[in-house]
């Protein structure tokens, strides 16, 4: 508990949780509770389940058995994660700053200023540009800085460091740092290392391997 | 509220600036209406007779294929699965986006009008009456079509299917829409159109917001 705390304390947790895709259980029996500031690594080979996993506990795939829940949420203040998923839901016609604004106005404006955002995913410069002429590094920055216009306590994160340079890693790193250190959860799927610099807040959770 | 209004901005901005779809509505509408004095012959008092129907037979075509345009880039972006869990209510962002789709899709096709009733030889009571039931009568073939594409967006070849669903429920919306300019109760018609129209527009979002938020991705 740090002075920067700013979530409520939850837990994510889960019991006896089964999820698969098409009726094909791809996950057995997980048991998972990850508490405030802390951050699940989900790794495993391809087809492993990492992806349908996160799905479920955002809520899209409903789990074959089992269920989850984020304890000592309020449902009254609405939802209260965020999914970075493959695609990066960036409008090619929109600017930079407009597709950014958007999201903080549907998501609510909770967090950073867009424009403090894009600097800190380093698209400072870039808002006026149609954010079709941006390269796939760059999109996928600009889907991290949605996370950051709009504080929600639980982070899903689908290979948030795809298609990023080196940078971009220790830019993922210090983002997630950072909202852990507010008391947020993160769980992350990712086949990068992705090293904290407290390692004591990190646990890595090894997914079946391909049937 | 401004989520709201966000919403509707990024709608029409992305449906301007597309430029050629807005175009391409309008042009299939005129199209569709101008061969059919070609088809049936110039005989002025026959297609004078049947013009009515004709609008609104292009306008309803006109509008099915600006379907697929509703969800499905949000679909393949991946921006439908963040709206379903945004701030703002799934069922407001929908009606946002059937707000946003009728400006785009049905207020130009109106504006074109005049152009399609002068070729099909309307005469001049019969085109205003065209007027108001074209623009009381488009908002619920929008509002079934949001249905229609909503529950059809997760599927793969969902475009073409969405027309066949909503087909059957826009027959009474096209039975009221000619018969509130040519029945002899017109004014009657045109109050089943309005109503029909207030009903679709009132329930649609919350139906395609069900229909998308039971969706799996």
């Amino acid at each position: 508990m740090t002075s920067r705390q700013v979530f409520p304390p939850l837990t994510l947790r889960a019991a006896g949780l089964v999820c698969g895709r098409g009726g094909m259980a791809l996950t057995h029996d997980l048991t998972l509770a990850v508490g405030p500031g802390r951050c699940l690594l989900l790794r495993g080979p391809n087809g492993s389940g990492k992806t349908t996993l996160l799905l479920t506990l955002a809520g899209i795939v409903a789990p074959l058995e089992g269920s989850f829940a984020l304890e000592g949420a309020d449902a009254e203040t609405g939802p209260n994660l965020h999914y970075c998923g493959h695609r990066n839901a960036v409008k090619s016609r929109l600017t930079v700053a407009e597709n950014l604004g958007f999201w903080a106005a549907v998501n609510g404006a909770t967090g950073m200023a867009v424009a403090g955002a894009l600097d800190e995913v380093g698209l400072g410069r870039l808002g006026t540009l149609d954010a079709g002429y941006l390269s796939a590094g760059q999109s996928r920055r600009l889907a991290l800085a949605r996370l950051l216009v709009s504080l929600r306590p639980l982070w899903l994160l689908d290979e948030p460091t795809a298609a990023l340079d080196s940078e971009g890693h220790e830019l993922v790193t210090r983002l997630i740092e950072r909202h852990l250190a507010m008391g947020g959860i993160a769980v992350a799927a990712t086949h990068d290392p992705i090293t904290l610099p407290d390692p004591a807040c990190m646990e890595t959770m090894v997914l079946g391997a391909r049937p | 509220m401004t989520a709201f209004r966000a919403m509707l901005r990024r709608e029409l901005r992305l449906a301007l600036r597309g430029g050629g779809d807005v175009l391409t509505l309008v042009l299939f509408f005129v199209i569709v209406g101008a061969i059919v004095p070609f088809a049936v012959g110039p005989d002025r008092a026959l297609l004078a007779r049947i013009a009515p129907g004709i609008v609104w037979i292009s306008a309803f075509l006109a509008m099915l294929l600006g379907l697929d345009r509703l969800f499905r880039p949000d679909h393949e972006d991946g921006s439908l699965i963040l709206l379903r869990h945004a701030h703002l209510p799934l069922s407001a962002t929908i009606a946002a986006k059937l707000i946003a789709h009728w400006l785009v899709a049905a207020l130009p096709l109106i504006v074109a009008s005049p152009f399609l009733a002068m070729l099909l030889a309307m005469d001049e009571p019969t085109f205003w009456r065209m007027l108001v039931s074209l623009l009381v009568g488009t908002p619920a073939l929008a509002a079934f079509g949001a249905v229609g594409a909503a529950v059809t967006v997760a599927i793969r070849r969902g475009g073409l299917i969405a027309p066949i669903l909503i087909a059957p429920l826009s027959i009474p919306v096209l039975i009221f829409g000619t018969g509130s300019i040519t029945a002899p109760q017109s004014a009657a018609a045109m109050l089943f159109l309005a109503a029909l129209s207030l009903m679709a527009v009132a329930l649609a979002p919350f139906a395609a917001a069900l229909a998308i938020s039971s969706a799996e991705d």
